[in-house]
């Protein structure tokens, strides 16, 4: 699934995002009052594609009102883009899809309008953690998605499934995992934090955090890959080429209900939890149409409708969803997961990154 | 056509529209790039302006500049692997039939429309264990099992000489097809090997050409930060893919351009030493 980095970034991406924006911003404004529109954007590619069959047309018909979808590229490539757009007062997308990392940087400078929670009629039943806030308490997005990043690996050359993360420290898989490459997608801080060290407590710390970088240091040598572009790794896994590695759940299910080779699996410690907010740009005057949008996305049939075609975790509480046991099982688990530090990557982004990038590149 | 240099301001009315085109595309976002350069950095938000040289500072470590030699070191080699491969072969290439020449250049022009996403795609798998070129070595037994060549240094280089390769081409074929013929007579008539006229009497004619190329493939090499990504390890990584993680995924603006100023000011001055190197070369 599009997350982080599903959309591989390159010139030519790039230059199709800016085209594209510059072909909305100068759409002429012919529509009549009652042809309703929003512009809603979400991860490019798969994501965006099982969006536009599966849900976008139900939401259409239930309100009237059209979804122009917007391909939107990793989560903090299409923040630049909002927050640059919204200074000149443009909104390329109205709402937008994205990860808790670009939700909390958007809310340093105000990017995300205020939703009102009294006008999404389930919003209690939304499981608190998905329900992003202004520290003043402002509910800056509503959770649209939930996914887990796992242990995957490839089924011919692993006939037995991995139990624990602590396979990608095992001196057996040398040069055999591909790990994702940026400190705020990969998680695997936290993911070492919670394997070696007993939890994410010890990131408190810059002490703490470069003790688990040395840890972390200890899997290089199995790294063949460190990836940006999703495409590259699910290429490898699925070929054999790469074996091992962290990937998305969901994807890595669609690709063995396809007949791939590839399982994911929760580790004992807990896959990673990852999520994705709607979130309404400050420079959009589409707010009704926006809330609109979100009460139809927070209804139990519809996360349910999500989990099953684009294969996501709900947002909403178990005991509403209408999910058997099974779809859940397949989106989900009930071992407890390894929550992201996402403090860590809005007040300590600068030095995370320097010196992840020195551990990797040393 | 005039050759007097041009003495009233109308004289210049030709080259007007270039002047502004270059001004408005090339000359204003870059000055807007230095510009941000100085601007603050607001961690976890974006930047504001301001004139700090914080940006500057933190790149100035032994790490960055690690990864700046290695840039350097990496583009360097990759313009004089295409002039070893480019010249021998333009050199040929000028001496086939004109049909035949155009074909060449059609086929070197193809490679220039693929995206280097398509060519990085195609190399790791050309080069990797599962599917890859080794595979073939070991069917005519000259591998005992089938390796992976990717991810790595070689890799990298292989992938960046390919796509440089046309423009290698393209710019010493006009110098070489004009080349004189009677110039490689002469010499061979006064008994020179034609390995020895070649690299006596052609190279030093078109050493301008020769220098010219060796800098363009240089600085296209330098602006690479797809292949190294797709087909190296970390330690291949250029400054150029750094200055992309902190302008996309980092939301770093300031340190990214402070970056990318110093990978201008690196490359212009190296143009700039080898230009006065030519001259000087040029006046013993």
């Amino acid at each position: 699934m599009m997350k982080q980095t599903k959309f591989s970034f390159t010139r030519r991406t790039l230059l199709a995002g800016a085209a594209a924006g510059a072909s909305v911003l100068a759409m002429p404004n012919v529509l009549r009052a009652q042809d309703r529109t929003i512009k809603v954007g979400v991860y490019g590619g798969y994501f965006k594609d099982s969006f536009d069959k599966h849900v976008f047309p139900e939401f259409t018909n239930a309100t009237g009102i059209a979804v122009e979808s917007v391909a939107e590229p990793t989560g903090e490539a299409w923040l630049v883009q909002l927050e640059q757009a919204a200074r000149a007062g443009a909104a390329p997308a109205d709402l937008s899809m994205m990860s808790q990392v670009a939700m909390l940087k958007g809310q340093s400078t105000d990017l995300w309008a205020p939703i009102d929670l009294a006008k999404i009629a389930k919003a209690d039943d939304l499981l608190p953690q998905f329900v992003n806030k202004y520290p003043d308490g402002r509910v800056a997005g509503v959770g649209a998605v939930a996914w887990y990043i796992t242990l995957v690996t490839n089924t011919d050359v692993f006939p037995e499934a991995p139990t624990s993360w602590a396979a990608l420290w095992d001196p057996a898989n040398k040069e055999r995992l591909g790990l994702l490459a940026l400190v705020s997608n990969s998680f695997l801080l936290e993911v070492t934090a919670k394997t070696h060290f007993g939890g994410t407590g010890i990131l408190d710390t810059e002490e703490g955090i470069l003790k688990v970088m040395d840890k972390l240091a200890e899997v290089k040598p199995n790294v063949q890959l460190w990836y940006r572009d999703e495409a590259q790794f699910e290429q490898a896994l699925k070929s054999g080429e790469i074996p091992m590695g962290q990937y998305y759940h969901d994807v890595t299910g669609l690709a063995a209900a396809d007949g791939f080779p590839v399982r994911s699996t929760f580790p004992k410690e807990g896959g990673i939890s990852d999520s994705g907010c709607w979130a309404l740009s400050r420079a959009s005057d589409k707010a009704d149409e926006a809330h609109i949008f979100i009460d139809f996305m927070t209804q139990p049939e519809i996360q349910s409708l999500m989990s099953r075609k684009v294969g996501t975790a709900p947002t909403m509480k178990r005991s509403v969803l209408e999910l058997s046991d099974e779809e859940f099982a397949a989106v989900s688990s009930d071992i407890d997961p390894i929550i992201p530090r996402y403090d860590l990557y809005t007040t300590k982004a600068d030095w995370l990154n320097q010196k992840w990038t020195e551990l990797i590149v040393n | 056509m005039r050759r007097t240099p041009p003495e009233r301001a109308a004289d210049y009315f030709p080259i007007a529209y270039p002047a502004f085109m270059l001004g408005l595309f090339f000359v204003v976002p870059f000055a807007i790039m230095v510009a941000v350069s100085f601007f603050r950095r607001v961690q976890g938000g974006f930047y504001e302006p301001a004139f700090t040289f914080a940006n500057y500072g933190r790149f100035l470590s032994v790490f960055f500049g690690e990864v700046l030699v290695f840039s350097l070191v990496l583009a360097g080699l990759v313009s004089a692997v295409c002039l070893l491969l480019g010249v021998p072969f333009t050199y040929f290439l000028t001496k086939l039939s004109r049909k035949a020449q155009v074909f060449w250049l059609v086929a070197l022009l193809g490679v220039l429309s693929l995206s280097e996403v398509i060519i990085g795609f195609a190399w790791s798998t050309l080069l990797s264990r599962t599917a890859g070129l080794s595979n073939l070595l070991v069917a005519i037994g000259v591998m005992d099992r089938p390796d992976a060549w990717t991810p790595g240094f070689a890799a990298v280089l292989t992938g960046l000489v390919y796509q440089a390769f046309p423009y290698t081409v393209l710019v010493l074929y006009p110098s070489f097809s004009r080349l004189d013929p009677s110039l490689m007579e002469a010499s061979r008539t006064l008994g020179a090997s034609p390995l020895k006229a070649f690299s006596t009497v052609v190279l030093p004619v078109l050493r301008k050409t020769l220098i010219a190329t060796f800098i363009i493939v240089f600085i296209f090499a330098l602006g690479a930060y797809l292949l190294p990504q797709i087909l190296g390890r970390p330690q291949h990584w250029t400054l150029s893919v750094l200055i992309t993680d902190q302008a996309v995924y980092q939301s770093n603006m300031p340190f990214a351009a402070a970056m990318a100023v110093f990978l201008v000011v690196a490359s212009l001055s190296l143009v700039v030493i080898v230009a006065a190197l030519n001259r000087k070369g040029a006046g013993q």
